[in-house]
């Protein structure tokens, strides 16, 4: 087991945003998230990277507490993640904002972190990652200057530099145009065929349905449902939770 | 050689230039605005001024002893307001400022508004230094300090600085210790800060609380924006024409600093980016004359 979530709180001054949420991902899995605005989703994905403290529950990364640690930390535990808005580094060059990720390990020591970030074999990685994620053309661009789609791949690619072991990609699909969000759903799949777990909150269901192994439906803060795409499409609650109450 | 006042001239600004690089490192590179840099200037001038004086150290001790003293006082003040941001930020330097400048003016062992006196130019071959000498020494250190900055420029350091001004948010998903690098900033900047202090107090022989207020503060950050900020030569720039102009124009020195306000407000409209700056009107001119050549 991967990531363990076990009855995750969070309280924004006295309103519930999650409410004693469970759930596991597995090694090598996509695991989808889904739920109607305000359902939670965001504030789950800023609880496991640590940008706000739980306010009870507890979080487990690959058997590890990581409740109290900060988000700095905990992307060097190996869990990269995506902003539903995108928040590159405009004004640093595509191979820049990658190369930010690649000084991971040099950070945390003050004299490794004094030694020159222009080395051959840590350009060659950057190289490969801009292969993989298909910016090659944007190579020298200026993060601002990209299309919402490639800034979307320069975030996957950024945290794709931390040799991450599980990935949280918060509505990677938003605002794409369909061959735009196609494309990047194969680049997703391709990066789970590399042994990296995926987190994926995802609104366009014909995506998450394609996609995820199983699915956990969040609504008004808590889990109202888990499992296969067939079940989830079939689940009265579920349907209840988007489309509203028969009368 | 050179008449006395030129050099004077010239002296002060080297160490303007000294004082706007300084910020740049925590305002330009880190992103950390600071309305309070005279504040860490203050601090090196009175611990070398008081070391030489009160202590008896030569010059050659009193000054680098300085950057370590405001370079540790930058980080107590520094750990507890790197970790508001923006406008509290802003409001918070300036406080800073203020405070320091009113310890020296109303602490008796700092001198009070009278100030220290009886600071003098370093000797050595048993002799005191000319002025075009120490100019020369301060012109030496200040390349020194510019090759740290290539050097770190070119570091994880300089990168991790680059992506807190960008977006602190992505920079800690990337791994970066926002807190600590910011704070790393404002060590560096402060410790700069209070070496060029320390020449200050040595050439000018006395020093008073006034030099290190919020005036000055501001001119300094007007230097940095003015030349372009986050650039390397561009506080250089500032410094070099925001330093002499006073001294070729009359009026100018008498309206310092409206001209300053009124500069900074059309740099802001016109140039955001500063003299230097990438988007800057003359690199881009620059640029177009090499390409013609």
């Amino acid at each position: 087991m991967l990531l363990k979530v076990v009855d995750l709180s969070k309280e924004f001054d006295g309103l519930r945003a999650l409410d004693r949420v469970s759930f596991t991902a597995e090694e090598g899995e996509i695991l989808g998230i889904i739920g109607p605005n305000g359902a939670g989703k965001t504030t789950l994905f800023n609880l496991i990277s640590g940008i706000y403290p739980a306010s009870s529950g507890e979080i487990h990364f690959q058997g590890r507490s990581i409740l109290q640690m900060k988000p700095h930390e905990i992307s060097h535990l190996g869990i990269g993640r995506t902003f539903q808005i995108v928040r590159p580094f405009q004004n640093l060059d595509v191979e820049t904002n990658i190369l930010v990720a690649c000084g991971h390990p040099f950070y945390p020591d003050l004299w490794r972190s004094a030694e020159p970030f222009r080395k051959n074999e840590i350009l060659e990685e950057v190289q490969m990652i801009i292969e993989r994620t298909g910016l090659r053309p944007y190579t020298k661009q200026l993060a601002r200057n990209l299309p919402l789609g490639f800034k979307k791949r320069l975030e996957i690619a950024r945290a794709l530099a931390l040799h991450p072991r599980l990935l949280l990609l918060d509505e990677p699909s938003g605002g794409l145009r369909f061959e735009e969000s196609t494309q990047l759903m194969d680049l997703i799949r391709r990066v789970r065929d590399q042994g990296i777990s995926v987190l994926l909150i995802e609104h366009n269901m014909q995506v998450v349905m394609d996609l995820c192994e199983r699915i956990v439906v969040l609504d008004h803060g808590t889990r109202i449902a888990e499992g296969t795409p067939g079940e989830i499409r079939s689940n009265p609650r579920v349907i209840q939770a988007y489309l509203g109450k028969e009368t | 050689m050179i008449g006395g006042y030129v050099i004077t001239i010239l002296i002060t600004v080297v160490i303007y230039a000294i004082l706007a690089h300084s910020l740049n490192i925590i305002t330009g590179h880190a992103g950390q605005i600071s309305l309070g840099h005279a504040a860490f200037f203050g601090i090196g001038a009175y611990s070398s001024a008081l070391l030489y004086t009160e202590a008896g150290l030569p010059f050659w001790i009193s000054v680098p002893l300085a950057a370590v003293v405001s370079g540790f006082i930058g980080a107590l003040l520094g750990i507890p307001c790197l970790r508001v941001r923006d406008d509290f930020l802003a409001i918070t330097t300036m406080g800073i400022n203020f405070v320091v400048e009113a310890v020296f003016l109303y602490i008796p062992f700092f001198g009070g508004a009278m100030g220290i006196g009886g600071i003098n130019l370093p000797r050595w071959f048993g002799r005191e230094m000319t002025k075009p000498e120490y100019f020369f020494l301060i012109v030496m250190v200040f390349l020194l300090l510019l090759l740290l900055d290539r050097r770190l420029g070119r570091s994880w350091i300089g990168l991790a600085w680059a992506s807190i001004r960008e977006d602190e948010q992505s920079a800690e998903a990337m791994g970066v210790d926002v807190v600590r690098f910011k704070v790393m900033a404002f060590i560096l900047g402060s410790s700069i800060a209070g070496l060029a202090g320390g020449f200050y107090a040595h050439f000018l022989t006395f020093i008073m609380p006034q030099n290190f207020g919020f005036g000055q503060s501001i001119l300094i950050l007007c230097m940095v924006v003015f030349g372009g900020i986050g650039t390397r030569w561009g506080p250089i720039l500032g410094a070099i024409i925001l330093g002499i102009l006073p001294e070729i124009s009359r009026p100018i020195m008498e309206y310092r600093t409206l001209v300053y306000g009124l500069l900074l407000l059309a740099m802001m409209r016109f140039q955001p980016g500063g003299l230097l700056g990438a988007e800057s009107i003359l690199p881009k001119f620059l640029r177009m004359v090499l390409r013609r050549s």
